[in-house]
């Protein structure tokens, strides 16, 4: 497994990617957990771009705390 | 209620803005609030999933930027200073609540390997990167669940982009650490996505058949056969 995220992160060296490509070929269960993992990390990269709407009234506080200081 | 409508958009301009913060123009500073918040608010509630200590790392991560700012020297953006003070300020508050110890290190190197066991493919979708409130929602518990160890790596690891080098740097640990934690991390949350995902994509043409027996995926152990 560690190999398929090194893979991913494309530290994996050049022979063990010849031999991981290969195994890839031929089998269906690795092919699903490598594509699976990669939109699991594609869905992290994009997970700042839209935070949610702060909790009500932090904002007020926040400001208050910094005026108060 | 709302408070009285400014406008803001004067400072939509970074430089604008800081002059404005230097100026100790109250209004600049209820943008700074505005703009940056929400960020930082996500980012402590991720690192320290908890509300309330979320809560405290906004306070005290606002109060260092307006003391910092005569020190300010734009060598980056102001969001992504602010950001960098934010998670240092979660951190520390992580580092309080329980010492970090070598031992857990080993301890990790220690255990099996987690073998996926979820093995239905995913519909590739290109508005999944859009992220939809239920896919959020499933994301941001699943990470909330992680122990956090493995949740502080895949957050500053895959979320904010840091190397694998800046993450151990950032935390105190060896590269190996960061990489058998950040490696755990993916699988879990993968797992965790996977149950919610292939429930979704089920009825969809998918010619691949899952293997009936979970759990034969070869160890990494070196080259494959």
């Amino acid at each position: 497994m560690a190999q398929l995220n090194d893979y991913l992160d494309g530290e994996l060296p050049a022979g063990l990617c010849a031999e991981l490509e290969h195994h890839l070929a031929a089998c269906p269960d690795c092919r699903v957990v490598l594509d699976t993992l990669g939109q699991t990390l594609r869905i992290l990269h994009h997970l700042d771009e839209a935070p949610p709407p702060l909790p009500p009234d932090l904002e007020a506080r926040i400001l208050a705390s910094l005026r108060a200081g | 209620m709302p408070g009285p409508i400014i406008d803001l958009s004067i400072y939509d301009d970074e430089a604008a803005l800081l002059a404005g913060l230097r100026r100790h123009d109250p209004d600049a500073c209820t943008c700074l609030v505005k703009r940056f918040a929400p960020l930082v608010y996500a980012r402590a509630l991720r690192l320290t999933a908890d509300a309330d200590e979320a809560e405290g790392v906004v306070q005290s991560t606002f109060i260092k930027v307006c003391a910092a700012l005569p020190n300010f020297d734009g060598a980056s953006s102001l969001g992504t200073w602010i950001y960098r003070i934010a998670t240092n300020e979660a951190l520390m508050l992580l580092r309080r609540r329980k010492p970090q110890i070598a031992l857990e290190d080993v301890a990790e190197s220690l255990q099996p390997d987690e073998v996926p066991q979820q093995l239905h493919a995913w519909s590739p979708d290109p508005q999944r990167v859009a992220l939809d409130g239920e896919l959020r929602a499933q994301i941001e518990q699943a990470i909330a669940a992680l122990p956090e160890p493995l949740r502080v790596v895949v957050l500053l690891r895959d979320v904010d982009e840091l190397s694998t080098e800046e993450t151990a740097a950032q935390l105190g640990i060896s590269p190996g650490a960061v990489k058998v934690r950040l490696h755990r991390a993916r699988l879990r949350l993968r797992e965790a996505l996977a149950g919610y995902l292939a429930s979704r994509t089920e009825g969809a043409h998918d010619p691949h058949e899952p293997s009936s027996q979970p759990g034969t995926l070869p160890r990494a152990r070196g080259p494959v056969e």
